[in-house]
């Protein structure tokens, strides 16, 4: 469309239209609906204390639950651009970077007050575990052509298995301080650790993708991967890439999400949390299917998500009851994103042009 | 009119079909042979295969019909859930009939193939996001009918659930005497659905039509099919089955509760897979499906039966057969893409 032509230059477009077209206006909006909505049961949700050094609030605990959140939709944002599935397997993955990460520190007693290896150690095993998680499923992606969901459902079913495989069994428990302030607080912070790792995630992540071309080559593989291959991209290599880092980063969430606990609890880490995340990425205005991605958009995502859980919390809405809305809600955005919404959307924008031309010209005649 | 010509990737299909039950009867004559002090060779321990499983036969022949389509349907698992809740709250607090029980779990099978049917066919959704929030729903809903544990106790409906129906042989037991073998109504509702679904696919226009679309929806389209309506049909028919594979799941369970067959749906995925429906649509059969779920109750027997390994190795060994037979599948659609 020459949308250029339909606008006179020297005219710019009204500031509410250029802020409504921006493709973080929804997402946004959305996030502020769910957070403004609590102003009606509950009037001091934005109110902010500090207690012994932290901040406490409702606002401060959406932030910090969301952290896991924030970090695995990054990774399947990466995932869904590139190969235009999603990753289902990142929930088990957590669990099983958690039970590796635990079984290090606890040497393969059930409960420990002291650490058997280093921290470190344990976190780079438990990393390189998810690292490797993350690369069997890219290798069935990127390698074997098999559709992402398919090739992830082999994990999401055995992962778990896997995990309790690792702990034989048992919830492992590591009950030192340096193992529990990782997901809790440090002195001297305000904000609680787990908040930390994923704006770091986030930080690191999209510092890779903008100084490297990796982003403008995971795009132009999602958006079409024969042509990108005749310009010379390798897309198997990109897939699997991006497979692996979906992997290491629900690692990271395992370990943050274990290290709140001070436990691996192999049936419960991450349970259900990769359908938050697919549900964050689609959220965030990215489409499903491949292609174009907005990093930002599935941060927001994910808070929006953790926001509407605490929102549903508050009203007393249990956590049994809670997916009936998280599934009105997956609808209505999927049905708004769909070929046939989006097309209905795109003739009314056609109309209301040909109409403003007709009127210009119209006018230029007389 | 004329019926549409059979697709040629018959071979691979055939091909997929024999391996899976040539790995069944491998799986249960090393069972017979390893545990046959635990009554592994009896002729029950067969047939308990079949009655632990009904429910699971019926969903995953509506999951093959969809993935044959080349779509997915994960809600099963949910809607299973909510049958089992409804049919158990309907009965035991509003006292509602048996005969009611049924219409109730059809009638949410038939809701959720409806709705969903619409969005993938109509409202071109992927079919992964949609059963995603099916999910969603049914095991929310669930919850929202009540969060107890509702044990069914209704005189017709336990009559229904433990008639039982002698076969003409059976086995002696420790004490020397003959036990004939029996099987449950369910075991019969769930092989003529088997049956039912193999015509339906082999010998109807609608069967040709979905082989149709799930091989090339473009050129199903350029045929003149109506590619949107048999999707839709399609789904709608896995949603009945759904709910009354959610049904026999009852009766089997004689229970409702919350947790209630979590996972489900990626038993009869895999089973679908195991018995040689191909992801990418196109190629599949009940008869496969229905030797996918008896693999996987083998291994369950056979782990159970062992003692000592834990229950979680029945998911570890179902995902290393599932991962086996994806690749042999990638394999098998990679040769046959370079003969062309």
């Amino acid at each position: 469309m020459p949308e250029a032509k339909l606008t006179s230059p020297g005219q710019k477009k009204p500031l509410w239209r250029r802020i409504a077209g921006h493709h973080l206006f929804l997402p946004l909006l959305c996030l502020i609906v769910v957070l403004l909505s609590n102003l009606i049961k509950t009037p001091d949700f934005f109110a902010i204390t500090i207690q012994n050094g932290m901040l406490r609030g409702y606002v401060i605990d959406v932030v910090n639950r969301a952290s896991e959140l924030v970090i695995l939709a990054v990774g399947m944002t990466l995932v869904t651009a590139a190969s235009g599935g999603q990753d289902i397997s990142v929930g088990a993955v957590m669990a099983v970077s958690a039970a590796v990460c635990c079984q290090m520190l606890s040497g393969g007693e059930v409960s420990v007050t002291t650490f058997s290896n280093p921290l470190i150690l344990a976190v780079l095993a438990a990393l390189l575990a998810s690292a490797l998680c993350g690369a069997f499923n890219g290798f069935l992606v990127a390698k074997m052509h098999i559709q992402p969901m398919v090739a992830t459902l082999i994990l999401y079913t055995a992962g778990r298995g896997i995990a309790q495989l690792v702990t034989n069994g048992q919830i492992t428990y590591v009950r030192v301080d340096a193992y529990k302030m990782w997901g809790s607080a440090l002195p001297g912070l305000l904000f609680p650790v787990p908040v930390f790792f994923a704006i770091a995630v986030v930080l690191i992540v999209s510092l890779v993708l903008k100084k490297t071309a990796l982003g403008l080559y995971i795009e132009s593989v999602g958006i079409n991967g024969n042509a990108s291959r005749l310009v010379g991209l390798n897309g198997t290599k990109i897939k699997w890439i991006t497979y692996i880092i979906c992997g290491i980063l629900a690692g990271i969430a395992g370990f943050v999400s274990s290290a709140r606990i001070y436990s691996a609890d192999a049936n419960n880490i991450g349970l259900n949390l990769e359908m938050d995340a697919i549900l964050a990425v689609a959220l965030g205005g990215n489409i499903l299917g491949g292609g174009k991605f907005s990093l930002a958009g599935s941060v927001i995502g994910a808070y929006t998500i953790q926001a509407l859980t605490t929102t549903l919390y508050a009203m007393n809405v249990s956590s049994d009851q809670l997916p009936v809305y998280k599934a009105v809600v997956v609808i209505i955005i999927v049905v708004l994103q769909s070929p046939t919404a989006q097309k209905l959307i795109a003739t009314q924008r056609l109309h209301h042009a040909a109409n403003r031309i007709a009127r210009q010209t119209g006018g230029d005649n007389t | 009119m004329k019926t549409l010509k059979r697709p040629r990737n018959l071979s691979a299909t055939g091909f997929l079909l024999i391996v899976t039950i040539g790995l069944f009867v491998l799986m249960y004559a090393a069972g017979m042979l390893a545990f046959s002090g635990q009554g592994f060779a009896k002729p029950q321990m067969f047939l308990n295969l079949f009655i632990s499983n009904a429910g699971l036969i019926v969903i995953s022949c509506g999951m093959t019909l969809v993935m044959i389509t080349g779509g997915i349907d994960i809600s099963v698992g949910s809607v299973t859930a909510l049958v089992c809740m409804v049919v158990a709250y309907q009965m035991e607090r509003n006292g509602a009939s048996a005969f009611t029980a049924i219409l109730f779990a059809l009638g949410i099978g038939l809701a959720f193939g409806i709705v969903q049917g619409f969005l993938v066919a109509y409202l071109d959704i992927q079919p992964f996001i949609v059963s995603l929030a099916g999910l969603f729903f049914g095991r929310g809903m669930t919850a929202i009918v009540s969060t107890d544990m509702i044990s069914i106790k209704n005189e017709t409906f336990l009559a229904w659930a433990k008639y039982q129906i002698y076969l003409p042989f059976g086995s002696t037991n420790k004490k020397g005497i003959y036990q004939p073998a029996y099987i449950y109504p369910t075991v019969i509702v769930a092989l003529l659905v088997v049956l039912f679904i193999f015509i339906l696919l082999r010998y109807t226009k609608f069967g040709r039509k979905v082989y149709a679309i799930g091989g090339n929806q473009q050129s199903a389209l350029m045929m003149g099919l109506n590619v949107r309506r048999t999707k839709f049909e399609a789904y709608l028919l896995d949603g009945f089955l759904a709910g009354l594979g959610g049904f026999l799941f009852a009766l089997n369970s004689c229970a409702g509760f919350v947790e209630q067959a979590k996972g489900l749906e990626m038993d009869a995925i895999s089973s679908s897979v195991i018995g040689g429906t191909l992801l990418s649509g196109g190629v599949g059969n009940p008869i496969g499906t229905l030797f996918g779920v008896l693999i996987k109750g083998t291994i369950s027997s056979l782990i159970t039966t062992q003692g000592t390994l834990s229950s979680w190795w029945v998911r570890i060994a179902l995902s290393a057969l599932l991962c086996f037979f994806i690749v042999l599948q990638s394999i098998i659609t990679s040769r046959k893409q370079k003969q062309r």
